[in-house]
């Protein structure tokens, strides 16, 4: 109990001593805080986005195959169905048909894909929020698009996907078969890729390696190599971002030393007075520790705080574009939040660790300084 | 390499902390060198005020080591996904070579941390620093073990290449490998049982014998106490952890420490790790009950660190038998 007592005690006066000095410390929080927001914005925003993207890939299918030819992504004929459907295990082929589609008049980069039933037939369109937005396109208007021979083809808007899904849809446009073939000029007996169904996940190794050897000339691809894939950028972009901002991190422990460092003369003074009556090196060091972890600890929660909000109210308006990639039709999304301890701890270790060892050396200095001395000032 | 910021925070602690021991070990080689007590002069208070700044620095690299035996474990096991056949921490651990020593290096440097911080309360004690020299050569000792480990974890993650088949935990913890963790997982169930329990029992015997007995020495203790250790790592993987995943298969120590098993892995290995540092601390005040200036102090110290070995096994074996009791599976063809 005593121990306690005297810690309560030491605490006490540590609040109070940081609260005599505010102007000195409250510079240094402001910093510490904004290092922190900038460490947890990074790492929230990428763990979210990783969520997100695990949440949607789940729902793509198993084995996607494309052709290749010299390395470059080719259309696949129509007659690979057959083969890939002989393989056994392999419940259902399906061609698919999609692309991209350059907009010069707002310079966009739209996606065509032809859903498996298209309701509304050729002649009409479903478009995702992005484009209504940037075409100012409600139902019932017409818009029109450059074949491939130059001339333009009018389709009319049937309807305007739900903005809940924008993550997805916001660039999306979506049209009958024969649309697409006339667009994009396409042409019938072939696809853009080939998607499976596996009856027993797994044997997808086994599947994707016969796929090999029977067609040799595609590439097929699993669903959890795309996940493994979109870890590792997202990781890698995180860990990228936070090796760009070291530099001031760096600048921020040489300023926690500095800080530190130059005690003036009153707390010396102060320091040489709690020894003269009767404080130990220790308890002056405990006081110290004390100090640090009350500056540490609050810096942390309200860092933390703030780049929580940041992320999941404010839809990280900082780093987004890096993060996601670039595109001209950024959808508008809210991340969804996403916390645990692991992320906690990295944050912690990435700034409050490198903040105390930054401080371990001053405050032993302070602590050892010699009552005699500085009490002559 | 995978550059992850959780990879990122462990390098960086490890470095952080080879700094903090090679300052260390570089003023404590000049107080090996030119400590004297009794000489009054300005190199010796000089030297008087750096075994502050060491036990301070000291004192935080316990806690980092802690901290950075989590995080790692962590680390691995939110890494598994880039990996195919790995389920887990531990086929994470398993993708090159470094992986598990970088593991028990952290944990042996936290026992050695632990163990320096001991030796240096109880020098504290004395009036005369009896221990000054022992403890500054420890320190040297401690050093290369950090610097070793901050390479090999280095290496560690400099050689992780995402998408490399490794064994996942169902293959590498199922009985039937050479592996060591295959062993630990194919030891009899029953008689490790009883190793298990007669263990903690001896090792309680033997706590409670020095706590009445003035002249016993502890050496005892410690060696029970450090058997049990070894014992109880063998148990979680062996048994206790099929009764928490419920699972007559999954051996693997890591899954525990998940939001799935409700964290119970850190109630079974902080007191384990906690019991380890003060065991064998036990053990080693033991060799200083000799010096004079320490007769008091030791015993005093001894039997604190025995209290909280105790209190410390008795939380493990109780959590560890409670999911025994309460779970449904049974263990009755093993």
């Amino acid at each position: 109990m005593g121990w306690i007592n005297k810690q309560r005690n030491i605490l006490d006066f540590a609040l109070n001593s940081l609260l005599r000095r505010k102007g000195k410390n409250s510079a240094l929080f402001v910093v510490y805080t904004g290092i922190i927001f900038l460490v947890s914005s990074i790492i929230f925003s990428s763990e979210s986005i990783k969520r997100e993207s695990q949440i949607l890939l789940e729902n793509s299918p198993e084995v996607v195959v494309q052709r290749t030819i010299a390395g470059r992504h080719d259309l696949i004929p129509e007659q690979y169905i057959g083969q890939l459907k002989s393989i056994r295990g392999v419940q259902e082929v399906k061609g698919r048909l999609w692309g991209y589609y350059f907009e010069p008049g707002v310079q966009a980069n739209y996606t065509f894909v032809v859903p498996d039933e298209f309701l509304y037939g050729p002649g009409y369109i479903v478009i995702g929020n992005g484009v209504s937005k940037t075409f100012l396109a409600g139902k019932g208007d017409i818009l029109p698009f450059k074949t491939l021979d130059g001339s333009y083809t009018s389709l009319e808007v049937a309807d305007i996907l739900s903005p809940d899904s924008e993550i997805v849809s916001s660039d999306l446009i979506l049209l009958s078969e024969y649309d697409f073939r006339k667009v994009t000029g396409m042409q019938k007996g072939f696809y853009t890729d080939m998607i499976l169904k596996v009856r027993n996940t797994r044997e997808l190794q086994a599947i994707t390696d016969k796929i090999r050897r029977i067609l040799p000339d595609t590439r097929p691809i699993t669903r959890n190599e795309i996940m493994r894939t979109y870890e590792a950028i997202f990781d890698w972009r995180s860990g990228i971002l936070l090796a760009v901002i070291s530099g001031a991190a760096f600048a921020f422990i040489i300023f926690a030393w500095d800080k530190a460092t130059g005690l003036s003369s009153e707390e010396k003074k102060e320091i040489g007075i709690l020894k003269g009556i009767g404080w130990e090196t220790s308890d002056v060091l405990f006081m110290k520790t004390w100090e640090g972890l009350i500056i540490s600890l609050s810096a942390f929660f309200l860092g933390v705080f703030f780049a929580y909000i940041h992320i999941y109210f404010a839809s990280a308006f900082l780093f987004m574009p890096v993060l996601k990639g670039w595109s001209v039709l950024y959808p508008e999304f809210r991340l969804v939040p996403f916390l645990d301890m692991f992320q906690i701890t990295t944050i912690f270790f990435l700034t409050v660790a490198p903040y105390t060892v930054a401080t371990i050396i001053p405050s032993w200095r302070a602590a050892t300084i010699d009552p005699d001395s500085v009490m002559r000032l | 390499m995978i550059i992850h910021p959780a990879v990122i925070a462990l390098i960086a602690g490890s470095l952080m902390v080879s700094v903090m021991l090679l300052l260390s070990a570089f003023f404590g080689v000049s107080i090996f060198r030119s400590w004297d007590i009794r000489s009054g002069s300005e190199l010796q208070l000089n030297l008087e005020r750096k075994t502050y700044l060491i036990s301070t620095l000291m004192m935080y690299v316990l806690w980092f080591q802690l901290a950075s035996f989590f995080l790692f474990i962590f680390t691995a096991d939110r890494l598994h996904e880039l990996f195919v056949g790995a389920m887990c921490a531990a086929g994470t651990l398993n993708v090159n070579e470094y992986g598990y020593p970088a593991l028990i290096l952290k944990m042996v440097n936290f026992i050695l941390a632990g163990l320096w911080l001991i030796v240096n309360y109880v020098d504290n004690r004395a009036y005369d620093y009896p221990l000054i020299k022992k403890k500054y050569a420890l320190l040297l000792v401690i050093t290369p073990f950090v610097f070793l480990e901050a390479a090999i974890q280095g290496l560690y993650f400099a050689g992780m290449k995402a998408d490399l088949i490794t064994s996942c935990c169902g293959s590498q913890f199922s009985s039937g490998e050479g592996t060591v963790a295959s062993e630990l997982a194919s030891l009899p169930v029953i008689p490790l049982k009883i190793a298990f329990y007669s263990s903690i029992a001896c090792t309680f015997m033997s706590g409670f014998i020095f706590l009445w007995k003035e002249n016993s020495k502890g050496v005892l203790f410690s060696l029970a106490s450090g058997i049990t250790f070894l014992i109880s790592i063998a148990a979680v993987i062996s048994f206790f952890s099929l009764y928490l995943y419920e699972l007559p298969t999954h051996h693997c120590p890591f899954c525990m420490l998940q939001r799935e098993y409700r964290y119970l892995g850190y109630v079974f290995y902080l007191p384990l790790l906690c019991a380890a540092v003060t065991g064998s601390g036990v053990g080693v005040l033991a060799s200083f009950r000799t010096i004079e200036s320490l007769n008091d102090a030791v015993p005093v110290t001894q039997r604190k660190l025995i209290a909280v070995t105790l209190i410390s096994y008795f939380l493990f074996s109780a959590v560890a038998t409670y999911a025994m009791i309460s779970s449904p599976l049974m263990l009755k063809g093993y």
